[in-house]
């Protein structure tokens, strides 16, 4: 991250693109919004399911930075199961 | 849903007063970018705060460099509508997202800047991001080197 809070009073995530990674292998961008006690909430989300995805899940994200995000749901909760790691989706570069 | 105009309209000013041209319609849209000559910005505004209260004083900065795209234009996602949606039409590989910039030449986009590029950062980071591409794709030297790449690709 910058250091600079993008939306004063929420999480410092809170309006930012982030990538999800979940236990199950299926994998989430979004805006980021909040975490509660149901997961991860996300909106404007594209989903990779290592299962259906015609390509692996490192193509995917490429693509997305690349051109960007096709949106497959408005919005997402991620539940707290999926032990999720997240991370930028574009990490600012140096 | 669109916003007030009497809310949008310092928006849309501090976007033009550094020498963009705001395209309101279709048909604005077809003339600016429908010839497809020359290096053309086209910076996607919106009325959202943060991403977009950061992405109109980074153009700014970087309209101040030396080297710019020979046509500078804006589209206001949200607000309106068709001639947004024209625009993106010209860039129709890239997701829509707003803000975004898109810098084309001849016709070809050689550079995009999604909303998920500029959000959480500081205008200075956008402002440098887009000077390097208009150092590296609308300065003599830049277009020389780059179709030099070119050709050696192909």
């Amino acid at each position: 991250m910058t250091g600079m809070i993008f939306h004063p009073g929420h999480e410092e995530l809170h309006g930012i693109t982030v990538v999800v990674r979940g236990a199950s292998g299926r994998c989430w961008v979004g805006r980021y919004h909040e975490r509660t006690e149901r997961g991860i909430l996300l909106h404007d989300v594209a989903v990779h399911d290592p299962v259906t995805a015609p390509v692996d899940r490192d193509a995917w994200l490429a693509r997305l930075r690349k051109f960007g995000i096709k949106v497959d749901s408005k919005y997402v909760v991620i539940p707290d199961s999926e032990s999720a790691e997240i991370e930028l989706l574009q990490p600012p570069q140096p | 849903m669109t916003y007030h105009e009497m809310m949008v309209k310092p928006m849309r000013e501090e976007v033009t007063r550094s020498g963009v041209q705001e395209l309101r319609s279709v048909g604005d849209v077809d003339a600016a970018l429908g010839p497809g000559a020359g290096t053309v910005m086209v910076f996607v505004n919106s009325v959202c705060g943060c991403a977009a209260g950061g992405a109109r004083p980074a153009l700014a900065l970087a309209l101040q460099h030396a080297v710019r795209p020979q046509h500078l234009y804006t589209v206001f996602a949200g607000q309106d509508l068709d001639a947004t949606a024209r625009a993106r039409s010209y860039f129709a590989d890239y997701q829509p997202s707003s803000p975004s910039v898109a810098l084309l030449r001849d016709g070809e986009v050689v550079h995009f800047v999604h909303r998920h590029e500029i959000e959480g950062r500081p205008p200075a980071m956008l402002a440098a991001n887009l000077i390097a591409a208009f150092d590296r794709y609308c300065s003599p030297e830049g277009v020389a080197k780059s179709e030099a790449g070119l050709k050696a690709d192909g």
